[in-house]
């Protein structure tokens, strides 16, 4: 019986919820808080509750164990904010756990971000040594590789170059050139594969199967399912901070997919990621058909209501309320919105609580899951904003009417538009 | 599709690493920091490399800098005040001692912005983050040792040739440098959570400079009062430097002695602030 080369037993990490303020604080903030805090406590006390304002957290990890054998490749997934990067981020050492234990026995390369330590004012020469030894390389084992980087980045004429005069393109095939050199016994990677055109995310996948079959370890995040399917022979499925699944990876795959295939009601009202004056909160959201019935999943052409349960703070009149809903595509590009206040005039009066609704007749989008952000402005100033929200499922549909259907978004897009096709017989002159 | 030439020769089996959620005062791994050491090395050479990019002067900035503070105070302190110079001309007094501070105030002030400066390799990846104050260190000697060749110059027009006291040289430089390591230890690991550092720095930086002998002798000060100058350890380091090289009449034994022990005080505390923070970095910054 072989002895795990990654070992991790009942990890946890906490995060802070930092509310309105910026991720860092000012010494008067800290100092103010320090003050304060008593003061509300025992103002709290006197009023006859309980003393629980302790700072808000969340467990973006909670009780996660698992084992992985040498040579086990290894694919992790899950949704946005399930835990998938935080998970990576203490594997390679980049943020401790609140809670638990990892053993590595082995030596770690991370992959978190093609081109980390990169300077633009370095040339690619230096910044190969440079990169190559934040990654954990020595010297001469750069200097050994130094003429396959420059050949595999394919910029072999402009190592002399600062980066900065660099092409994106060329600028990521160098960075991924010297990550691809990297030989440790425990490769961890992130989806940073996900960037760049078609040919650079086969290479790198292509350089993926090449690590995998040479008998090194490797943890792998990735949305891309037939990736996994590919190369992994183990899968982790994280759902809100825990793994709810191990298996092999087609069965993995089958519960994420499972997952990801119907939407339930989605509960906002603990979320605290939130920005704005907090004088209306969306609670709740769920999708409903023409008839009112709640509906699972949205369909490509077909009409669908987008509930927002709000709620009003106790005492503030909400006047010219306007409601905004962005829709995003998994690698967050934002698609399109929808603004209660371009289609129409501002509400000019609302319940205390209630529901917003906003109608798509025929939803434009191809099948596949989508982000969405919401955000309510009452008089002008920024309520509620939530980002990454909600996620919206969108199953096939005959959005044409044709009975024929997109569904490959790689290769369409996500968006369809309706649109006619004609032929002439004459080209025209100009 | 490019064929990927994958190496098997593993490195030798190390200890295993333990990931686990460690928040006490747990010694510093300096063995950790010496395997990094290449890291360091070439963390320094980026420094270097990068500072006077897009600059018309170059490196020749680390000697314009403490030359005009130096033409500057021997005007108005030297000529107009007529502040006393132990007995060496005004101008290569304190130009002897600019050195040394030049290189202290470079340093500390950039070490304070480097953790913030890297934050993304922070977030990204795992390395010892005391390299990158120390490489700080490191590529501002490279601006004291281009500072340091003037010094010899002005040296030899004024005619002054060091004893052998000068061999005293590298420790004094040892102290300034573990003095700035100290203080950027503090100053940067503060900086991670409270960008206030950023403001009180350049006004921290302009009173320490009025409160270390640079451009007036330690002696104006009757003794025990000068010892206890070497409270600040910068104090210590810019006599030291006059007499080692200079010869400036009594040796600074005791200001020195005192200077060594609140810069290593200096240090050891801000090692273990550091290292207490260092954990949390790459979830504040």
């Amino acid at each position: 019986m072989n002895s795990p080369i990654i070992k991790v037993e009942n990890l946890g990490k906490k995060y802070r919820i930092e509310g309105r303020f910026d991720r860092y604080s000012t010494i008067r903030e800290t100092l103010k808080e320090a003050f304060l805090t008593p003061v509300r406590r025992l103002r709290a006390l006197a009023q006859g509750h309980g003393v629980s304002d302790a700072p808000e957290t969340f467990w973006a990890l909670q009780n996660v164990s698992f084992e992985v054998q040498p040579g086990e490749v290894v694919g992790i997934i899950g949704r946005n904010g399930a835990g998938k990067t935080t998970l990576l981020k203490i594997l390679s050492r980049v943020t401790t756990p609140t809670t638990g234990r990892v053993v590595l026995a082995g030596r770690v390369g991370s992959l978190l971000e093609v081109g980390v330590g990169f300077h633009p004012e370095l040339s690619g020469r230096d910044n190969i040594y440079l990169s190559g030894a934040i990654m954990g390389m020595k010297r001469v084992e750069i200097a050994r590789k130094y003429d396959e980087i420059a050949a595999f980045s394919g910029v072999a004429d402009f190592l002399n170059t600062p980066v900065k005069r660099y092409s994106s393109g060329m600028y990521t095939r160098l960075a991924f050139a010297v990550a691809a050199h990297l030989e440790p016994e425990i490769l961890i990677v992130d989806e940073v594969l996900a960037v760049g055109d078609l040919g650079f995310q086969n290479k790198c996948l292509g350089k993926m199967s090449e690590v995998a079959r040479s008998g090194r370890t490797v943890l792998f995040v990735s949305h891309n399912l037939s990736a996994i399917a590919t190369l992994c022979t183990r899968g982790l499925l994280l759902e809100k901070g825990e793994i709810i699944f191990q298996g092999n990876s087609s069965e993995v795959i089958s519960q994420y997919v499972k997952l990801t295939r119907s939407m339930e009601p989605q509960d906002l009202s603990h979320r605290l990621d939130r920005k704005g004056t907090g004088a209306l909160r969306v609670t709740r959201f769920y999708l409903e058909d023409e008839e009112g019935g709640v509906l699972e999943a949205a369909q490509s052409g077909g009409c669908v209501r987008f509930v927002l349960e709000y709620e009003g703070a106790a005492g503030t009149p909400l006047r010219e309320v306007a409601g905004h809903i962005m829709v995003a595509d998994g690698s967050r590009y934002r698609i399109f919105s929808f603004l209660s206040e371009i289609v129409g005039e501002p509400f000019s009066s609302l319940p205390p609580s209630g529901r917003l609704i906003c109608r798509v007749p025929d939803l434009p989008l191809l099948p596949g899951n989508y982000d969405l952000h919401f955000s309510c402005l009452v008089g002008r100033q920024l309520a509620d904003k939530m980002h990454f929200a909600a996620s919206l499922v969108v199953a096939e549909g005959d959005f044409f009417g044709t009975g024929r259907l997109f569904t490959d978004r790689d290769a369409y897009g996500n968006v369809l538009v309706h649109h006619s096709w004609t032929v002439d017989t004459a080209s025209r002159t100009f | 599709m490019v064929e990927i030439p994958v190496n098997l020769q593993l490195p030798p089996q190390r200890e295993p690493i333990i990931i686990s959620p460690d928040k006490s005062w747990a010694r510093v791994d300096f063995r950790e920091i010496w395997d990094y050491r290449e890291l360091l090395f070439f963390l320094a050479l980026r420094d270097i490399k990068v500072r006077y990019r897009q600059t018309v002067f170059g490196i020749a900035w680390a000697i314009i800098q403490p030359f005009c503070t130096m033409l500057v105070f021997s005007l108005f302190f030297g000529r107009l005040a007529k502040i006393p110079s132990d007995g060496v001309p005004y101008p290569i007094f304190s130009y002897a001692a600019m050195v040394p501070w030049a290189f202290f105030a470079n340093a500390v002030s950039q070490s304070s912005d480097s953790l913030v400066g890297s934050a993304n390799l922070i977030s990204k990846v795992y390395f010892p983050r005391v390299l990158i104050p120390l490489a700080v260190m490191l590529s501002g000697l490279v601006d004291f040792l281009v500072a340091f060749v003037l010094m010899l110059v002005m040296m030899v027009y004024f005619q002054i040739f060091p004893t052998f006291q000068i061999i005293w040289l590298p420790g004094l430089l040892l102290l300034a440098v573990i003095t700035a390591l100290g203080a950027g230890l503090w100053l940067s690991a503060l900086n991670v959570q409270f960008r206030d550092v950023r403001y009180a720095l350049p006004f921290m930086v302009q009173i320490w400079l009025f409160i270390t002998p640079v451009a007036y002798p330690s002696s104006l000060l009757p003794e025990p009062w000068r010892t206890f100058y070497g409270i600040n350890p910068m104090a210590g380091v810019v006599e030291g430097f006059r007499w080692a090289l200079l010869g400036t009449a009594t040796a600074p034994g005791p200001i020195i002695a005192v200077s060594s022990l609140f810069s290593l005080i200096l240090l050891v505390s801000g090692l273990l602030y550091f290292h207490r923070m260092e954990k949390s970095f790459a979830d504040i910054i």
